[in-house]
């Protein structure tokens, strides 16, 4: 009998849909170099800007030209953030701002700025996950070269208000990016009515292959390519095209478009059905994130009195498999920095499961789920030297 | 060890899952003597109750808030111990339980080390408890700074003194003022004991 696997660590990956992998398995022979003259080479290079158009229309940029492929979020984010230090060079312009809940390629790229002289500003965000708009605001000066906020958390699932900060960052002439890598095929994105210069985007969140991503660079604003090369991708990003990544990344995103509601309202159901269900069966438990402008297919929770490696473990003994802000499941000893940026205490942040959902996840397994997590939370709450109802009160500074 | 295959190992799945001489909230447990180490902020903590009679240990139980090696480990330990006299109990380490667990990953041996400690914490309260503080000191230690004769038990001293960081386990101890060689080694102990004891 093969083991039972309730799949529920969507935000870390996606499987490849069906019909993505139909798709490329055909795309397989389609071996010519796109930037060839040749019949073969002007077909693959078809099929590459066709893909692009699709995945254009995911984040409805008018003019697909304005993306660019790359091996995925983090090397998106890092070719912005690299940009801006050669921008730094030429403009009287030097301070970047951006959150302290970013993903860490944004969180290191940002820190490299620093390094190199650059003043960097890590937004506070509240109990929800939210930036602090005043602080913002305070720190949004006339020197700021660029704002990058993500517009979903992937740990928590908080959305942030983007068009909001973006108006803002556009008033006092800065830059705005987003890394929408967990916004997008979840919640509508859109550049135009976001009103971004820079938008990150990684194709296997969204039921895509791995190793592909892209940039949307809007028209006008710098770009300097972070890998040199080849004409290819007008010089933005060097090396021969990813056929195969791109085809089935331009598939992936033109059904996350076409699914869009119907996901949304799927996902929506299950997760907080998960949600009612924990929260009913479960005392002393904590939502993480905000309650209403959050992923609909993420639900973060903290268990007081229960040490997150060990919940997500005896889980996975049961074939469920999720992910923990707990120190020790990472290997630091530091638990999630998200967690702590919301001021939720050690003591929270240490015990916290994040359970994401997907288009594949059923009905049937949230009910297996709200079977065997109960036992789990007891059984190592009653051998905790921590009791859970004095965690969950101190737990939130 | 396999860094993800561990857990799966029968025996230390067996001990997660079925731990051995876990303290049960509805029992009573008259313990002679108690220890607690870890902190919840470093996300764990670990306390061990003993029953002694003649220096022996006739009954153990313990409870954590931590991961899954520190769980199987200490399961492992408390089986270990029963019947053991106290200064032999003393100088079990984290090795010795990783070892008969199959072995841990390395990044999971620091999560292991609490058990011994907390049975160390237990003995050192019963022995003052019994008018012998100390009795057991410098029995195991290892000598980490040459050239001032310092060990790992006098860092841990200076660290349950309160020293956190170099400068003040220097003042504490001068270790490390000579040749200045041992200081990686003092550092990762400092930072293992201060994990332990903050
Ligand atoms: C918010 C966010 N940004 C960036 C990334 C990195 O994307 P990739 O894995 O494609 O480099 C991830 C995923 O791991 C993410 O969740
Ligand atoms: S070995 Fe410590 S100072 Fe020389």
């Amino acid at each position: 009998m093969t083991k039972r696997a309730v799949y529920l660590d969507y935000n870390a990956t996606t499987p490849i849909r069906p019909e993505v992998k139909k798709l490329m398995v055909e795309a397989l022979d389609l071996y010519a170099n796109a930037s060839s003259m040749h019949e073969a080479g002007r077909r693959a290079k078809a099929e590459v800007e066709k893909a692009r158009a699709s995945v254009a229309a995911l984040i409805g940029a008018a003019n697909p030209s304005s993306v660019y492929f790359t091996s995925g979020g983090s090397e998106s984010n890092n070719t912005v953030f690299m940009t801006m230090l050669e921008e730094a060079k030429k403009s009287p312009r030097r301070k970047i701002i951006t959150t302290a809940i970013e993903h860490p390629c944004v969180l290191n790229s940002a820190a490299h700025l620093h390094d190199e002289g650059l003043p960097v500003v890590f937004l506070p965000v509240d109990d929800n996950g939210r930036i602090d708009m005043d602080v913002y605001g305070k720190e949004l000066t006339d020197d700021t070269l660029l704002v990058s906020v993500m517009a979903a958390n992937n740990e928590i699932g908080t959305i942030e208000d983007i068009p909001l900060i973006a108006k803002m960052a556009v008033a006092k002439g800065a830059y705005v990016h987003t890394d929408a890598t967990q916004a997008a095929g979840k919640i509508p994105v859109s550049v135009s009515d976001w009103g971004v210069d820079y938008l990150t985007l990684s194709c296997h969140k969204i039921y895509g292959p791995k190793g592909i991503g892209a940039l949307y660079v809007r028209k006008g604003v710098p770009i300097e390519p972070l890998i040199r090369g080849g004409h290819q991708e007008n010089g933005v990003r060097a090396g021969t095209y990813n056929n195969l990544g791109i085809i089935g990344f331009g598939m992936a995103a033109e059904l996350a478009l076409a699914e869009l509601p119907e996901y949304n309202r799927d996902v929506r159901r299950l997760r907080n059905m998960l949600r009612d269900e924990i929260s009913a069966r479960i005392p002393y438990v904590r939502i993480n994130g905000h309650p209403t402008e959050v992923l609909p297919n993420t639900l973060d929770v903290s268990f007081p009195g229960a040490e997150g490696e060990s919940i997500l473990l005896s889980l996975d003994l049961e074939g469920i498999e999720v992910s923990t802000g707990s120190a020790c499941a990472s290997g630091s000893l530091e638990p999630s920095h998200v967690l702590m940026a919301t001021g939720v205490g050690p003591e929270l942040a240490h015990g916290s499961i994040r359970f994401s959902l997907g288009k594949y996840t059923t009905e049937e397994e949230i009910r297996y789920v709200v079977e065997k997590l109960p036992p789990i939370i007891a059984r190592l709450r009653r051998m905790s030297t921590v009791s859970a109802e004095s965690a969950a009160v101190v737990g939130h500074k | 060890m396999d860094q993800f295959q561990w857990l799966y190992s029968d025996i230390v799945k067996d001990h997660f899952t079925k731990p051995r001489n876990v303290f049960n909230p509805d029992e009573k447990f008259d313990a002679d003597a108690e220890g607690v180490v870890g902190n919840i902020k470093c996300g764990d903590q670990m306390m061990f109750m003993l029953k002694i009679k003649d220096d022996i240990i006739t009954d153990v139980r313990w409870k954590t808030y931590g991961c899954a090696s520190a769980i199987a480990s200490t399961s492992m330990l408390s089986e270990v111990v029963v019947g053991m006299n106290i200064r032999e109990a003393y100088k079990i380490k984290p090795n010795d339980v990783a070892a008969k667990l199959g072995g841990l990953p390395e990044n999971k041996i620091h999560c292991s080390v609490l058990g011994d400690k907390a049975l160390r914490a237990a003995i050192d309260s019963y022995l003052q408890k019994t008018g012998r503080p100390d009795a057991f000191k410098n029995e195991e230690s290892v000598v980490v700074c040459k050239c001032l004769n310092i060990t790992d038990k006098d860092i841990e001293e200076a660290v349950k003194a309160g020293a956190r960081d170099w400068h003040q386990l220097q003042e504490a101890t001068k270790i490390g003022t000579v040749c200045g060689g041992c200081k990686e080694k003092a550092e990762e102990l400092l930072h293992e004991f201060v994990h332990i004891y903050s």
